[in-house]
């Protein structure tokens, strides 16, 4: 059975294409006129020049973390471009149609329209491409409606008060060492601001694609909810396939006012390395949120199923009293990759709740290890958390770790933890079969039932995506 | 009698591990009979139904299985199971959080494409799969709980009934579908078994104990020990065993 498992979780990559445009990449290597060179091309201001500088200061002298269940070779960020722009004649693009035509080719490729005919209904679209955003649709229905949706190169230029007051409110520049760099260099990513009282009329959407070798991809995603308002986001992204290892060190900061309520949705699929482990993308995430005001909620959704190293742990500071904060994760490692992913709850309000669902996948020679940590302030009366982490096996060469860390301050909290571990039985594949259903297509369906309490928390395109990733990332897994 | 047999067991010897479990069994089932395998614990009852299954812990090592005229062997356990070859488990297996009515459709749609008959759209599907339910008294709610999840032994057992009654086999085997079972319990899952009884469909019954054969009557029992037939005989034989005890035919 282990050898027809083996075969099973084979797959191909289907965005793994190349896009042939001409670009504009920094010489590799990192200083501080790396730094202000990026500034510079942003048309940014003096304060966030200034900014930066700090953060790259503070990287200089940080470590690498070693903590994680990670084996890779030492990344060398000197080898590293760290900005990369398709070439256009001035500034970039000012609207969708001066875009390459190639660019707006490969995102259709990928399933994700920009021009106008053919956007996805219901959804805002912002692309970023290699170190810019090439476009965002429906910028002005958002408008009509307050809400302000933009690149953040745009924002730090339009919007600088309320950049100012929020960048790195909630993910400090020292905060890691990944942090610290993306505060360097960061090239682009997204920005919203939703107005008080305001519900976002439409799902909002960031599509990464890291393009050109040889260049990391640092992008930094702000999202302001103000008192009373709510959106939910959804973050897609993909990269070719290269023999050559690439980085992506994004950092994602969360801000809910009072009463406020984000939902963020991550699909995950950067290029995982070929089957012997060769290549693919080292991803370094910083991702947390700040529930600020009394009564707002964050909720954290995430598939990941790409990348060759996940390192990302989307976190929720509940500040506000009567705060949630939650988590849902599927992690699927196949192949050779490795994930060390999980989440922080930090209570700090009170009667603050939290919930954390971990569905961990290992297949082929991966691990998979979950990293959660749990903490209740002294002043966090009547806080509440329930953990479950599963993790499911499929095959005997991979393996799933569970990190669990509890720090309680208040001995009024009640805090749960369920943890599982099962595998994919040769019972359950040959109860399928002795049904009629092909192997392949049963080693899906149990995954996807090992992963629904996740999978309903995703907005309804994205679980019937989801689910199709995770057949894909599956394919060859048994067969 | 003279119809084409359905299914022909000659010689087959079957091991697990260098293990021998069937030591050459012979056995001709044809279209409409109730064949019943008796036999005391470890005779290789159980190991009969799950080679004909096509499970893979066992490695056939010597005779042959015809099925409808083709060599079984031939045949992944899917192709089996759409060709018409159910087996209802001893001990069903959970999957959890795959509802019993997503795991049922993929079966049956399986098998119907195999017919080349239509996919069932979900409404007549689900008309279909709560009908049956009601026939084996289990509620419909039963069909959006996993499969076979904090399924108690008893509906675990009437889940295999639906389950054969969904995707209407040519021959079911029915592996000691008794065990674990009240009287009850017993009784509601043969009569499921009975509904489905007719000229063309035939049965393949293993159990220990003759007292499901009170329900389910069948037209041959076979007696099983160290995997050999050692005897066969009617309806009569069950009884005789169940009175006189294993130890009389070995």
């Amino acid at each position: 059975m282990s050898d027809e498992i083996n075969a099973l979780i084979r797959r191909e990559y289907e965005a793994g294409f190349v896009t042939n445009i001409e670009s504009e990449t920094l010489p590799p290597g990192l200083n501080e006129e790396v730094v202000r060179v990026i500034s510079a091309k942003k048309n940014e201001p003096e304060w966030m020049l200034e900014w930066r500088l700090e953060a790259y200061r503070k990287w200089r002298e940080m470590e690498i973390p070693t903590w994680a269940h990670l084996k890779h070779p030492p990344v060398d960020f000197d080898a590293i471009s760290y900005y990369s722009s398709p070439k256009s004649k001035n500034d970039g693009p000012k609207s969708l149609d001066e875009v390459d035509p190639e660019i707006l080719e490969t995102f259709e490729k990928l399933g994700i329209p920009l021009h106008e005919r053919a956007k996805l209904a219901g959804v805002a679209v912002d692309a970023v491409f290699d170190s810019v955003s090439i476009g965002t649709t429906f910028k002005d229905d958002l408008a009509k409606a307050g809400v302000i949706f933009c690149s953040i190169s745009e924002a730090i230029r339009d919007y600088p008060e309320l950049i100012q007051k929020y960048l790195g409110s909630v993910v400090p520049q020292q905060d890691n060492f990944y942090a610290a760099l993306n505060s360097a260099v960061f090239s682009d990513g997204s920005f919203v601001y939703i107005p008080k009282n305001t519900r976002c009329p439409m799902e909002l959407s960031t599509y990464f694609r890291i393009n050109e070798l040889n260049t990391g991809q640092f992008e930094r995603t702000l999202i302001v909810a103000d008192e009373g308002s709510q959106v939910s986001y959804l973050e897609g992204c993909t990269a070719p396939m290269r023999d050559e290892n690439q980085l992506h060190a994004a950092v994602v900061e969360l801000v809910a006012l009072g009463n406020a309520d984000i939902k963020y949705s991550t699909v995950q699929n950067w290029y995982p390395g070929d089957e012997n482990g060769k290549g693919g993308i080292y991803n370094f995430v910083t991702k947390r949120g700040v529930c600020d005001g009394a009564n707002s909620k964050i909720s954290w959704t995430q598939v990941e199923t790409g990348s060759a190293i996940t390192w990302k742990y989307p976190s929720v500071i509940l500040r506000g009293d009567n705060s949630i904060g939650e988590f849902y994760s599927v992690a699927l490692t196949n192949g050779y990759q490795q994930a060390d992913t999980g989440t922080k709850m930090i209570h700090l309000g009170k009667n603050t709740k939290s919930t954390i669902v971990s569905k961990g996948i290992s297949a082929g020679r991966s691990q998979n290890a979950y990293r959660g940590l749990v903490r209740i302030s002294p002043r966090a009366d009547g806080a509440r958390n329930h953990t479950q982490c599963d993790s499911l096996l499929i095959g005997d060469q991979c393996g799933a770790h569970t990190f669990p860390y509890i720090e309680n301050k208040n001995p009024d909290a009640i805090l749960e933890h369920e943890a599982t571990t099962s595998k994919v039985s040769d019972d359950q594949l040959f109860l399928c079969r002795q049904r009629g259903i092909d192997e392949e297509k049963a080693v899906s369906m149990i995954v996807n039932g090992f992963c629904k309490e996740v999978f309903k928390e995703l907005p309804m395109e994205f679980a019937v995506e989801a689910g199709k990733l995770l057949e894909v990332s599956l394919e060859g897994a048994v067969g | 009698m003279s119809a084409t047999p359905l299914l022909e067991v000659k010689d087959l010897v079957a091991e697990v591990d260098g293990k021998t479990i069937l030591d050459g069994i012979s056995l001709t089932v044809k279209p409409g009979e109730v064949h019943a395998i008796m036999g005391p614990n470890g005779s290789g009852k159980s190991t009969l139904a799950n080679v004909l299954a096509g499970r893979d812990d066992y490695q056939v090592v010597g005779g042959s299985v015809t099925f409808k005229g083709n060599d079984l062997f031939e045949l992944e356990p899917e192709e089996r199971a759409r060709e018409g070859i159910f087996l209802a488990f001893q001990y069903p297996v959970e999957i959890p959080g795959v509802s019993n009515m997503q795991f049922l459709k993929a079966s049956v749609d399986a098998v119907r494409k195999h017919r080349g008959q239509d996919e069932l759209d979900a409404p007549a599907f689900m008309k279909l799969a709560r009908e049956h339910c009601k026939e084996l008294k289990l509620k419909p709610e039963f069909l959006k709980r996993g499969v076979n999840e904090g399924f108690s032994g008893g509906e675990k057992k009437r889940n295999e009934i639906l389950q054969m009654a969904l995707l209407e086999p040519s021959l079911a085997l029915l592996d000691e579908t008794d065990s674990g079972l009240d009287i009850d319990a017993l009784q509601v899952a043969a009569e499921g078994v009975n509904a489905l009884r007719n000229e063309a469909r035939s049965f393949i019954v293993v159990t220990h104990y003759q007292r499901l054969l009170n329900y389910i009557v069948p037209d041959y029992v076979h007696v099983l020990a160290g995997g050999k037939i050692v005897k066969s005989g009617g309806r009569e034989l069950a009884l005789e065993l169940e009175e006189k005890g294993y130890s009389w035919i070995q």
